[in-house]
């Protein structure tokens, strides 16, 4: 039985008072099975030498943890970014599809089916099912698939079947539902691979673990390069916060790290288009956990509005539910056009075009006092060739 | 004892209980769908509380959720809409719909006002039995409200039992792993429910998902105490201009002449 702690939920994949596994009968024997087999399977020796072979030769870890000199010296501190955009298909998402898809196997599924915002995901998981040779079905919202052209491409070139999520708002919440439904409706030979810390449990917790590969690297790296294996600060941008759980994970039972998860505000956290859970979210239960959710009076979630597909959620992982509900993080937002500001200054000061998601994390660090004795690390968790088209909107004003 | 019980004592074959979503077509539809229902020769009733998300639900029950939701229902409306139903109805009704919005409005508040205003049970597909069991059920029981879980063909024997020992009023069987709207097949679905007849259960068993017409009802219902309709009456109702009279035709289309 799991110790309930920051880092890991209690047997009922609770965090705090969010988690849980609120699902349909009609899913419980997938994910019953998928509880009661996870652990096991990925604490076994020949499972992890698999996923650690594959996170080497074909992703290319460990990234790097690279010192941005400039950027440092004009916040006055110590920044260090952790190179996730330089995992192959360009961002941390592939962490946690490798380990799922070989999981999968070991379940005996043959057919996957994934939901995808950006597209970083998708890809992420069309490209593990290509190279394992399984079938591969990803979920996408029709707005989503408009303004992340590049990404579909990439996804039917790989192999897969990229399916139009046409209810609702149409954007990433929309295809999670998707996703959900074909699940039920395919009950013993498919697995689903969720992207973020978020669904019923065991899911929040085997996406972290699978992404705290990332945290685990900086503590290494940051030891060899400083000494010293605690940053003071860890930044990561936030929408279900898979990317924040794995650049979290590590340091969150080490309260001289002070953790920093930035939200995307959208137009502003006062305006009705924005995706800042924490500041706009109640506690309520979608796509099967309890955690903090935006939305009406009635219950009825809300559409959230980000210029990043990625950030563009309603909801948070239950972990960081409860990192902010507890005071263990610091939950800051960043608007659009801060995000859209960070990305051109951190492109031009560091020669690193970042994902509009990351932009975000770069965003927070105008909000924070700096001290030349910190040492901040920043999840750079994805590249921005995905987002040229919004880029290019603003080059061209 | 409780309508439903006193419904199943009665009647333990061919029970219709029709599904409709409150608020639809229109914002005050539902007392006469629900005598329509009641008069044309329905059993029970289940009404469902639209949700912006909902996952056991195939595309004709969400997109009339949508609808409703625009029409303006929402909890607080339908129980005050619910009001004069003991007036002039008798009928079983049971209350459909997910966690989310029951919890935002309150679950003991909402179980009260439910109770009070004669609903007779509630099914909540995303309702943990682990939940149930430690924090719902006792406030359910308090206010005398049945509580339905669901069963699938993928459910272990044991689960199974261990669902119905939880259960009171019915037990919601599940016709297919599918969401509600899909086609039925038939060997598989009749090998499930004369599965489920064999385990005699405490409660009696109502098929549903898949069950659309006379022919669906019949297979539905030959090992079972009866069958939940729902998309196929709502799909009636879309096009409706008199729902008493598509409620009428509907329910014979089912039920053939009697």
């Amino acid at each position: 039985m799991m110790q309930q702690t920051f880092t890991n939920p209690n047997e009922h994949g609770y965090y705090g008072d969010f988690g849980g596994a609120f699902i349909p009968e009609m899913l419980f024997a997938n994910v019953a099975q998928l509880k009661s087999q996870y652990l096991q399977i990925m604490d076994d020796k020949d499972f992890k030498q698999e996923v650690n072979d594959l996170l080497h030769h074909y992703v290319g870890r460990p990234t790097p943890l690279f010192l941005a000199k400039r950027l440092s010296a004009q916040y006055g501190t110590t920044i260090y970014l952790k190179r996730e955009d330089l995992c192959h298909t360009g961002a941390h998402k592939i962490n946690n599809t490798i380990g799922q898809i070989i999981l999968a196997q070991k379940l005996g599924k043959t057919r996957i089916i994934a939901e995808t915002g950006a597209g970083q995901h998708g890809v992420a998981t069309a490209t593990v099912c290509a190279l394992k040779g399984m079938e591969c079905i990803v979920y996408m919202g029709e707005k989503d698939i408009e303004r992340q052209a590049p990404n579909v491409a990439r996804m039917r070139m790989l192999g897969a079947t990229v399916v139009p999520a046409t209810s609702g708002s149409k954007t990433l919440k929309d295809a999670t539902n998707e996703a959900i439904r074909d699940w039920i409706n395919n009950p013993t030979d498919t697995h689903y691979i969720i992207g973020s810390v978020v669904g019923p449990h065991p899911y929040p917790d085997m996406v972290a673990r699978f992404q705290s590969v990332i945290s685990a690297e900086i503590r290494k790296q940051l030891l060899a390069q400083t000494g010293t294996e605690l940053p003071t600060h860890v930044i990561a941008c936030v929408g279900g916060g898979s990317n924040a759980a794995g650049a979290f994970y590590h340091f969150l039972e080490e309260p001289s790290v002070q953790i920093v998860a930035v939200e995307a505000a959208g137009h502003g956290v006062q305006t009705s288009m924005s995706a800042a859970t924490t500041q706009l979210g109640t506690p309520g239960i979608l796509h099967g956990s309890k955690s903090l959710l935006m939305q009406t009076p009635d219950g009825q979630v809300v559409e959230p509005h980000s210029i990043s597909a990625g950030l563009d959620y309603p909801g948070i992982g239950p972990m960081h539910a409860n990192l902010y509900t507890s005071g263990r993080g610091l939950f800051l937002s960043a608007t659009d056009d801060e995000a859209m500001d960070a990305a051109f200054h951190v492109s031009k000061t560091e020669g690193i075009i970042p994902a509009l998601e990351t932009a975000h994390a770069f965003a927070a660090l105008d909000q924070i006092k700096w001290k030349p004795t910190d040492t901040v690390v920043i999840c750079l968790s994805g590249r921005g060739d995905k987002d040229l088209s919004t880029y290019m909107q603003k080059l061209d004003s | 004892m409780t309508r439903l019980k006193k419904l199943f004592d009665a009647k333990s074959s061919k029970v219709l209980n029709v599904y409709c979503t409150a608020g639809y077509p229109t914002l005050d539809s539902t007392l006469s769908i629900i005598a329509a229902l009641e008069n044309n020769g329905a059993d029970l009733v289940e009404i469902g509380m639209p949700y912006s998300d909902p996952l056991a639900d195939g595309p004709v029950i969400q997109e009339s959720g949508a609808k409703a939701i625009e029409n303006g229902m929402s909890i607080e409306v339908l129980l005050e809409q619910l009001k004069s139903l003991r007036a002039t109805s008798n009928i079983p009704v049971v209350l459909m719909g997910y966690m989310n919005p029951v919890l935002q409005f309150g679950f003991e508040k909402f179980c009260a006002a439910a109770a009070s205003v004669g609903v007779d049970g509630l099914i909540l597909p995303d309702m943990p039995a682990y939940e149930f069991e430690t924090k719902y059920g006792a406030i359910l029981k308090k206010h005398q409200l049945d509580f339905i879980f669901l069963v699938t063909p993928e459910t272990p024997t044991d689960r199974i039992q261990y669902l119905d020992s939880l259960s009171s009023g019915f037990l919601y069987a599940v016709s297919a792993s599918a969401t509600t709207g899909s086609a039925l097949n038939f060997d598989a679905v009749d090998a499930f429910l004369q599965k489920l007849k064999q385990l005699q259960l405490n409660n009696p068993i109502l098929v549903g998902f898949g069950v659309k017409d006379a022919a669906s009802f019949e297979l539905a219902t030959r090992h079972t105490a009866g069958a939940i309709i729902g998309s196929a009456y709502i799909r009636a109702l879309e096009n409706s201009t008199d729902v008493t009279d598509t409620t009428a035709q509907f329910l014979s289309s089912i039920m053939g002449k009697s």
